[in-house]
């Protein structure tokens, strides 16, 4: 027995074919693709130039990591639709992601090392 | 009765399976890159052992370095490696403009960004596979020292993941040139790009953590 046909003898309406956007389709242009393409190839110049730069180190890293960080949103939230897609998907991934920073702080606790 | 689309069967989530699978498979990967990027950080700095010893061989090293008063030079080379990076990065872009064509229904335009991705994502395999093989020139390989074998496996598993995912674009842009691949077909595509944006991802952190910032 399929899920409809379960559905069907209990009289539960089925719920809304969705591909995983939401219903709401307001996804960016191609336009705006292009548009965060440019913002990303700036940040990217912005940290291979400060690669460069004479600067305190802390002040390096915490640049660099800060500029990556916007790459990353970008990319995920945009390009991987994730802003405009159900939330099962962002609670999924964040997951996914908590875990592997999880990680990161247990190997670094217990084994010592310097993450930067 | 309501049904997805794509033709699946009815779900409890009403989303499709496919994507669902696809999103906890990148979850894991988080997993599976975060950990070799862990192991990567743990050791780093700590390549000078075999040298220290005596191990002259062993005396490779990222960035230029002075131990014992003798002057090594560094072997990665920043700016072809920022070239290979922007080159990903435009990769992700001409696969989401390959995406939002195909949900247009432009089924040529999606064909030529997805030539585009493909073909910058051979272009940044390619620059990897040179930067590795200079490296082994200038004496670095997996058992030269922990550098090596961090960076290689690190490296090595992110250019094996762009290298399927090359694969799997000319494999839609075939099917495609045979008519499988139509607007209601977005799908997909979609789950490429998602892997392929993952894999880009990846990259951005990997730059970032391993090349620019250095002990």
């Amino acid at each position: 027995m399929t899920l409809a046909d379960l559905r069907k003898r209990q009289g539960i309406e089925a719920p809304e074919a969705d591909d995983g956007h939401g219903g709401d389709h307001g996804h960016p242009s191609a336009f705006e693709y292009a548009r965060i393409g440019v913002i990303l190839a700036i940040i990217t110049a912005a940290e291979i130039a400060l690669y460069y730069i004479d600067m305190s180190r802390n002040l390096l890293i915490v640049t660099l990591i800060v500029l990556s960080a916007i790459k990353f949103l970008f990319v995920v939230l945009w390009f991987m639709h994730l802003k405009f897609d159900n939330r099962l998907f962002s609670t999924m991934f964040a997951g996914g992601f908590v875990l592997a920073l999880a990680l990161f702080v247990i190997v670094f606790s217990t084994l010592g090392g310097k993450l930067v | 009765m309501a049904h997805a689309e794509t033709g699946q069967l009815e779900t409890s989530t009403g989303i499709d399976n496919r994507k669902l699978f696809m999103w906890l498979f990148l979850a894991s990967e988080c997993l599976f890159f975060g950990s070799l990027i862990a192991a990567y950080l743990l050791y780093r700095g700590q390549h000078d052992v075999p040298c220290l010893g005596g191990d002259l061989s062993a005396c490779v090293f990222p960035t230029d370095r002075t131990i014992n008063g003798v002057e090594y030079e560094g072997i990665f080379d920043i700016p072809f490696t920022s070239v290979s990076a922007f080159v990903l990065l435009m990769s992700s872009v001409s696969m989401v403009l390959a995406l939002a064509a195909i949900q247009r229904g432009n089924i040529r335009a999606m064909r030529i960004w997805l030539f585009t991705t493909a073909l910058l994502g051979a272009l940044f395999v390619g620059g990897q596979a040179f930067e590795f093989t200079e490296f082994y020139r200038e004496g670095l390989d997996l058992d030269t020292n922990l550098f090596g074998s961090t960076f290689f496996v690190l490296t090595g598993f992110h250019g094996a993941h762009v290298t399927v995912g090359v694969l799997v674009l000319l494999s839609m842009l075939v099917w495609s040139g045979r008519g499988k691949v139509q607007q209601k077909d977005s799908l997909n595509i979609e789950l490429v790009g998602l892997y392929w944006h993952f894999v880009d991802v990846v990259w951005i952190v990997i730059f970032t953590l391993i090349y620019l910032i250095q002990p």
